[in-house]
């Protein structure tokens, strides 16, 4: 162990030297690391690592690079921050003649193992200046103590920048770490990096095995590289001469390919159920409240725009509390709601005899509130964050995650829409609104508060936007016009669903919502949405009452 | 003679004509340089204003849409703009800028003929009328109406927005059409040229106004109105209701367009804000404040809504949108006949009257 390979380069040249010194210090240190895991905590040892680390300050290039092959050797991952120091060229020594880690973000110098401000400095100062000599030595040393490392982030890391390096030691260190790996995320990173680095391997079998590895993994960061395998050099030879090799990367290639367009696939479904989630809160209000009244509220994306504003007030006020959430969805419907009510008392229920006339009095009263809104909040986006227990998504296969929060609105739009067919059919309440709706007079002589029942409904339909702004919040930034970009599919959603029919309102917004992310990557966004427009028109040539007609009904 | 009658009482034709001398005459000469294009565009909205009154106030049918063909008259026009200015563009193309800035290498085969006049004419009333009459057709003869109607009309302009904002729609995409230099070989910039701008969009306002009232008093417009007001009633009769809205609409809808074709070279450019949404909502503002149902109540409507906006947009920009959404609700709340039918009921009260025409509530 204290062999000194540095003596040899007295002998043969110092290029000579470094390199064999390289070479020894990885061996040392992969025997080290199977070896001696142990040991790296014992006691004993803590003088040798803070001495080891101390010379990393040394003046001499010799002396440093034999401090990295004792810290190698000691596998001690408390010593990354000091290597990581060294190669950054924040590395300081002290008057004392310690090191000591600068952090240049803060300014502060630090202890290189507590991680601790040192105060006071030990003035004066030393910058450790170091070579690309000395880095390409420290290089395979810091990523064996990171690929030690007890937190799994730092080792997936330290496996990713292996692959790429290119150096001579790394498939013997992945390899070793892949030994000793428990996490399966970082296993899998490990064997497709040892696979990257494989394809670069002189052994046919070798290049075999990587490409069997990347095949099955589905990875697209290697489809370049499979396309340069597949390719041919300038001279007009293929890149790779083994027709086996070639054969297994072409079909790693087309494994890749289709991986991917299934993710893709899967992706847009779960973005357009997501799209489909708030269409259908939008439209699940528009579709009661035009059953019941007959009239169209234009404000309704409006009611969306508040939820939002609501959850983002909530938000601000509580101070971005991770459970802000809860509260934010009573108090966006509530608002929502009373908004809502406010609008049918004051000044819809004075037009329900001219429904024409609404759409333009709502129209109206959507510019109001854009405006208050802007005039409160500011005509620029504002953002709602996710709580972290909606950060980070569900991992179903290599680069397919979907995120928590997409599935969260799923999940509340479900909760919702069986909430107001309970209201509606296993209420009392719901037992007038749908009298009202098929035959006020008869409704109102056998004494159902009729008026009551239309503020009623329209609050709630209100507040059912509003819970669709809370989702909203949760997937984008949250601006004045958000409603508006919403109200034109929410109605289409209403014109396909038919009128007032909650099952009709749920199977026009999921094939809306999802047909239009569907046909985005084939025909783009907008002619998505004209198709869509063109269906619709063809459609209500067939069934101008939508997909679920309440029969007998005869106007529109 | 008699027909003429049946139009407008003779009084009612005196007051047209001093109307005419008024906006023909006196205005273009009093009124200063620079607001010579602003009262143009004025006109082009009256003409705007007339189209939406005849669908809506006579025979029932809120369009939401119709801000589409006036955007596609104005592009016929804008297209013919940029095209009779080929090679002298900033990249000294034949092409139009934004497509050599696009890397087009040719042009896109519908711009092939707008280098004539008469042919941008007639494609920018025919196009918007080929697509309110097919649209129309499917429209009316699966008998959808009412907010329904309504609601797929700005659907289809939604639609045609989304579409125009795309680069490679060949339209120019965000910026649109601009930078036009000549008409017919007069400078737009001369003010000689704005003059006459005006005074053809004052023609045109005028023949615009006579041929719709002619309409509206000819026997078709009493079916029409018969249809507006009791469309079953109408079809038992056996008028089928739905060629009559097909025609009132189409017809509509090339009104409309002449409005746009005249505003584009006044205002110098033309692009996809002007068929969003909310601008032919605006449009039915003009109708209902004004009057529906009755035309020059129309013109009225659009001239004061818009005198408003730009007075209010420039004193109190914040103010606008609230002016503009208290004058929706205050409109269809307290005046459903608009100021022509405030004006006739405090006629009436007085006690000498004359039937304005009015619509159903």
């Amino acid at each position: 162990m204290n062999s000194r390979p540095s003596n040899l380069g007295h002998l043969n040249g110092v290029g000579r030297a470094r390199w064999q010194r390289r070479f020894l210090i990885s061996v040392i240190v992969a025997v080290a690391a199977t070896a001696l895991p142990g040991l790296a905590h014992a006691g004993p040892l803590e003088e040798t690592l803070t001495e080891a680390i101390d010379g990393l300050g040394a003046p001499s290039d010799d002396k440093i690079d034999e401090s990295i092959g004792k810290l190698g050797v000691l596998g001690d991952p408390r010593a990354i921050a000091a290597l990581d120091a060294l190669c950054d060229e924040r590395l300081r020594v002290g008057s004392d003649g310690h090191a000591y880690v600068w952090d240049s973000k803060t300014r502060d110098l630090r202890s290189p193992l507590t991680g601790q401000v040192v105060n006071p400095e030990p003035r004066p100062l030393k910058e450790v200046e170091v070579s690309n000599e000395i880095r390409r030595v420290a290089f395979p040393v810091l990523a064996q103590l990171k690929l030690g490392s007890p937190d799994g982030a730092v080792r997936l890391a330290a496996a990713q920048e292996l692959s790429n390096g290119g150096s001579a030691e790394a498939p013997a260190l992945l390899r070793g770490a892949l030994a000793r790996e428990h996490d399966s995320n970082v296993r899998e990173a490990l064997i497709l990096a040892i696979a990257r680095v494989d394809l670069g391997s002189a052994d046919a079998a070798a290049r075999l095995a990587a490409l069997d590895v990347i095949g099955k993994s589905g990875d697209d960061d290697f489809l370049s590289t499979l396309q340069q395998i597949l390719g041919q050099g300038a001279d007009g030879k293929p890149n790779e001469l083994d027709p086996r090799v070639r054969a297994a990367a072409a079909r790693a290639r087309n494994a890749v390919i289709s991986h991917q367009r299934i993710v893709g696939f899967v992706g847009d479904l779960l973005h357009g159920l997501s799209l489909a989630s708030v269409l259908l809160f939008a439209a699940l209000g528009l579709a009661v409240t035009f059953g019941l009244l007959g009239v169209i509220n234009m404000a309704h994306g409006e009611m969306l725009m508040l939820g939002a504003y609501a959850t983002y007030t909530v938000q601000t006020a509580m101070h971005g509390s991770r459970f802000y959430l809860p509260v934010a969805i009573p108090v966006a419907f509530l608002s929502t709601a009373l908004v809502g009510v406010l609008l049918e008392r004051t000044i819809i229920r004075h037009l329900y005899k001219r429904p024409l006339e609404t759409l333009l009095a709502t129209w109206g009263i959507s510019l109001g509130l854009i405006q208050t809104i802007r005039l409160i909040f500011g005509a620029q986006n504002v953002s709602v964050a996710n709580p972290d227990w909606l950060a980070g998504g569900l991992q179903i296969a290599h680069g397919l995650v979907l995120p928590w929060t997409r599935i969260a609105v799923v999940g509340f739009v479900i909760v919702v829409a069986v909430a107001v067919w309970f209201i509606l059919q296993r209420t009392r309440f719901g037992l007038e609104v749908r009298a009202v709706t098929q035959n006020r007079a008869m409704a109102a002589c056998i004494g159902i508060p009729t008026k009551r029942v239309d503020a009623l409904v329209f609050g709630l339909g209100s507040g059912i936007a509003g819970l669709g702004g809370v989702a909203l919040s949760q997937l984008g930034n949250v601006g004045p016009e958000l409603g508006q970009s919403y109200i034109i599919d929410s109605f289409m959603v209403v014109v396909l669903g038919g009128v007032g029919r909650l099952a009709g309102a749920v199977a026009a917004a999921l094939g809306l919502g999802v047909v239009n992310k569907l046909l985005e990557p084939l025909a783009g966004a907008v002619l998505g949405k004209i198709a869509v427009l063109v269906f619709i028109i063809l459609f209500i040539q067939r069934r101008p009452q939508g997909l679920f007609a309440i029969k007998g009904r005869v106007e529109a | 003679m008699e027909r003429l009658r049946e139009i407008h009482s003779p009084r009612a034709w005196m007051l047209l004509g001093g109307a005419a001398l008024l906006i023909g005459v006196v205005i273009p000469l009093v009124a200063p340089e620079y607001m010579v294009p602003l009262l143009g565009k004025f006109l082009c909205f009256g003409i705007a204003a007339l189209a939406m009154d005849l669908v809506w106030g006579y025979a029932g049918i809120l369009s939401l849409g119709h801000g589409l063909f006036f955007a596609l008259g104005g592009y016929g026009m804008g297209m013919y703009l940029m095209r009779v200015i080929a090679g002298e563009g900033v990249y000294r193309s034949n092409l139009p800028d934004f497509m050599v800035f696009l890397d087009w290498k040719q042009l896109p085969w519908y711009w092939h003929g707008f280098q004539s006049f008469p042919f941008a004419m007639v494609m920018s009333l025919v196009a918007p009328g080929v697509l309110a009459l097919v649209f129309g057709y499917f429209m009316f003869r699966s008998r959808i109406r009412g907010v329904y109607l309504s609601i797929v009309t700005q659907a289809l302009t939604y639609a045609a927005t989304l579409f125009f904002f795309q680069n490679a729609a060949g339209f120019g995409g965000n910026n649109g059409l601009t930078d036009f230099k000549r008409i017919l070989g007069a400078s737009l910039h001369d003010p000689g040229t704005r003059k006459i701008l005006y005074l053809a969009s004052a023609i045109a306002l005028f023949g615009t106004y006579l041929l719709c009232r002619f309409v509206v008093t000819s026997r078709l417009g009493r079916v029409v109105t018969a249809v507006r007001d009791a469309e079953l009633k109408s079809r038992f009769c056996g008028y089928e209701s739905t060629n009559f809205k097909l025609f009132i609409w189409t017809l509509s809808a090339i009104l409309c367009a002449l409005a746009g074709a005249l505003y584009v070279p006044q205002v110098g450019i033309i692009n996809p804000s002007e068929m969003q949404p909310s601008n032919s909502i605006e449009m039915a503002i003009w109708v209902a404040v004004g009057g529906r149902g009755t035309l020059g109540g129309a013109v009225l409507g659009a001239w004061l809504v818009n005198g408003g906006k730009s007075w209010l947009t420039a004193a109190l920009p914040s103010a606008w949108l609230y002016a503009l959404g208290a004058l929706f609700v205050a409109v269809t709340l307290f005046l459903p006949d608009g100021l022509v039918g405030l004006g006739s009921k405090l006629f009436r009260s007085m006690g000498r009257l004359r039937q304005p025409s009015r619509p159903p509530t």
